[in-house]
């Protein structure tokens, strides 16, 4: 969920929105939020399931260093996505295993 | 003599008393004095420079424990807001009608109002006694630390240092 | 290909306060930082900071990085966002991929203060959807404005795990309990005392044993340690949680350091490998400094002070300043580094400071001994 209010940080500002589809379903998300940042805002709590065993796995280190957090988006996959902005019209989707090849030869 | 502060965060009244900035209940019957809970030695020395009266002395090197000189305090709560380690309140046992007077720094929201009742809380953060909020002040000098004045039976005023925090209810995402 | 006097890699405090000495003294400086935004860690640390009145203390940590940050800008510093250091080669060529291009940068003298990367602590469950560091926890509250979870388990009971539980709390968490291996608190007192008032309990001598959950972290079970971190029997009790956060520590990111050839030294009290350093803030690399928690795991004021004697050595070497004037602003920031390393709680950090520079000095009889003309006197 936002943190719409804060001791210190103040009052979030939420007029600056774009829609990005995770899944299917479109999510309104803050300009300049990353991916993940949308997905916990809206109580998204996996990005992936692993290659072997497909257990969900969601995210770790929060700044871009250890994967956990990656899914497919616009088609490209294995993207860090609690270091990735999102942008108008993003098509994000929880990935399995390694991800399909977005494009271009394999 | 800090063993009990240092190892888990609790300081005992025997380790308090014996603190440099811990003023004489003689001082607390006049009126609202800083009671400062620091007493590990690190770096720190913000509250000697926020006191506007030289009150408060650490000098150096800045591990010194801050030194309250309860005659020149006038109970103004600068310092309340200016450590960084929330360790200052004020006491006030000037009272005659039983309550005693405790401010504490406090940086959660919703920040309590004026004249509510409040479930007040000792340093382990047990509800000790009910009371209820005299002043809530935060300025922008305070720089977002509110000083809270709570109003308690004057028999808990040396274990009330906060009160319940209530769990701030998040608008929907 | 691009040139510069002076490239420092990461901008965080380390970064821009070498960023700040260097250009103010003459050089033209860019810094690189692979984020997106600037500042490091410091953008996340909501609560105010000690140390020294005279220098930042009661400052809360996010308006420290605003200040460091226009005054990097307003010296004429460049710096390059989304752009990753990902090789240092002899005679300080820098490999840096930006916008999907790769392109080899020089620089007379650089500076490494990439900071640290978080520990991670592995238990039966440590993969659940749930279980996270401390410092990702920080990014999503105060970065993100986002909570992540409801209920939260701290492990490490050090400043960083005692700071982001208050944090948690002022965010609109609650933290259940905050568990500590060792027989006592790492982190400062008033640290505890802090979340202690508001009934968040502290057990140290704890570990996790595992965390339950089907899809996602649901409760954890935690165990009591002997004096010897041995789990005791029958002490297992479970707690309903979740999120699990992992302030275990951290390790100097010093990849860079290793690929340019510096020497090591493994001071387990500094975080691990850390690359030598002399004075200077130079390592065995002639032209290559580092600042910073690469250093060893310290603070943000710290890290400020260490990034401005590299710059100032820097821009000494450069010969923007006499020797004379270097050697008198190095002794007042190294004065005010000894100030922050005082006290019994920071005893370790000067242990390691001793080690450092036991091992500095080595090095450099070493060299002298190997070939006498070559001392550290042949610099830049």
């Amino acid at each position: 969920m936002r943190i719409v209010d804060h001791p210190i940080l103040g009052k979030l500002a939420q007029d600056r929105t774009v829609t990005i589809t995770v899944d299917g379903r479109a999510l309104e998300a803050i300009r300049g939020e990353t991916i993940l940042a949308t997905l916990l805002a809206h109580g998204i709590r996996k990005c992936r399931t692993t290659e072997k065993h497909h257990e969900p796995r969601w995210f770790f280190c929060g700044i871009g260093r250890c994967t956990d957090c990656v899914m497919t988006v616009d088609g490209v996959p294995n993207v860090r996505t609690c270091v990735t902005m999102v942008r108008q019209g993003m098509v994000v989707e929880t990935q399995t295993g390694l991800g399909e090849d977005g494009g271009g030869e394999s | 003599m800090t063993k009990s502060f240092s190892t888990t965060g609790i300081a005992a009244q025997g380790e308090l008393r014996g603190s440099p900035g811990y003023p004489t209940e003689a001082r607390m019957q006049k009126g609202a004095v800083a009671v400062i809970e620091c007493l590990q030695e690190i770096p720190c020395d913000p509250c000697e420079a926020a006191c506007p009266v030289g009150a408060i002395t650490v000098g150096q090197p800045i591990t010194n424990l801050p030194v309250l000189d309860e005659s020149k305090c006038t109970g103004c709560g600068l310092c309340l807001a200016a450590c960084p380690g929330q360790a200052i309140f004020l006491v006030d046992l000037a009272s005659t009608d039983g309550e005693a007077i405790v401010a504490f720094p406090y940086e959660f929201l919703p920040l309590p109002t004026k004249g509510t009742p409040v479930e007040a809380v000792n340093r382990e953060g047990a509800v000790v006694t009910s009371g209820w909020v005299v002043r809530v002040l935060n300025p922008r000098k305070y720089d977002r630390t509110a000083v809270v004045y709570v109003a308690v039976p004057r028999e808990h005023a040396h274990e009330v240092r906060s009160i319940k925090r209530e769990r701030f209810q998040q608008g929907a995402g | 290909m691009t040139r510069f006097q002076v490239l420092v890699v990461g901008a965080g405090p380390a970064g821009l306060a070498a960023a700040i000495e260097a250009a103010t003294a003459g050089a033209t400086v860019m810094v690189i930082d692979e984020n997106s935004a600037p500042g490091g860690q410091l953008f996340k640390q909501i609560h105010k900071f000690f140390g020294s009145s005279a220098h930042y203390a009661g400052i809360r940590g996010l308006d420290i990085g605003r200040k460091m940050l226009d005054e990097a800008q307003s010296c004429g510093v460049e710096i390059w966002l989304d752009s990753t250091v990902w090789g240092l080669f002899p005679d300080n060529h820098v490999a840096v991929i930006r916008d999907e291009c790769s392109m080899l940068i020089e620089a007379e003298k650089v500076i490494l203060a990439a900071g640290a990367y978080e520990n991670a602590l592995s238990f039966p469950g440590w993969t659940l959807p749930g279980v996270i560091t401390a410092g990702s926890l920080q990014t999503m509250m105060n970065v993100q404005r986002v909570l992540p979870a409801k209920r939260m388990l701290m492990v490490g009971a050090g400043n960083i795990g005692l700071i982001v539980s208050y944090q948690a709390m002022q965010a609109g968490m609650d933290v259940l309990a905050v568990i500590e291996a060792r027989d006592r608190i790492g982190g400062y007192a008033v640290h505890a005392a802090k979340i202690r008032r508001y009934g968040v309990p502290i057990l140290t001598s704890h570990t996790i044993s595992e965390a339950h959950g089907a899809e996602r972290v649901e409760s954890a079970t935690l165990v009591h340690l002997d004096d010897r971190f041995l789990p005791i029997e029958h002490t297992e009790r479970r707690i309903d949680v979740d999120m699990i956060c992992l302030a275990v520590g951290l390790t100097p990111m010093a990849e860079l350091a290793w690929m340019a050839g510096c020497q090591f030294a493994y001071v387990p009290e500094a975080g691990g490998h850390v690359p030598i350093h002399d004075e200077n803030m130079e390592t065995t690399v002639p032209g290559l400094y580092v600042a910073g928690d690469i250093t060893g795991i310290e603070e943000a004021n710290t890290a400020i002070d260490e990034g401005r004697l590299a710059g100032i050595a820097a821009a000494e070497a450069l010969g923007y300043c006499s020797q004379d004037e270097a050697s008198g602003r190095k002794a007042l920031v190294c004065e005010r580094l000894d100030e922050l390393r005082l006290g019994e709680v920071n005893r370790t950090r000067r242990t390691v400071q001793r080690i450092l520079q036991a091992q500095s000095s080595g090095v450099q009889q070493e060299l002298s001994d190997v070939s006498p003309q070559r001392g550290r006197s042949q610099i830049g």
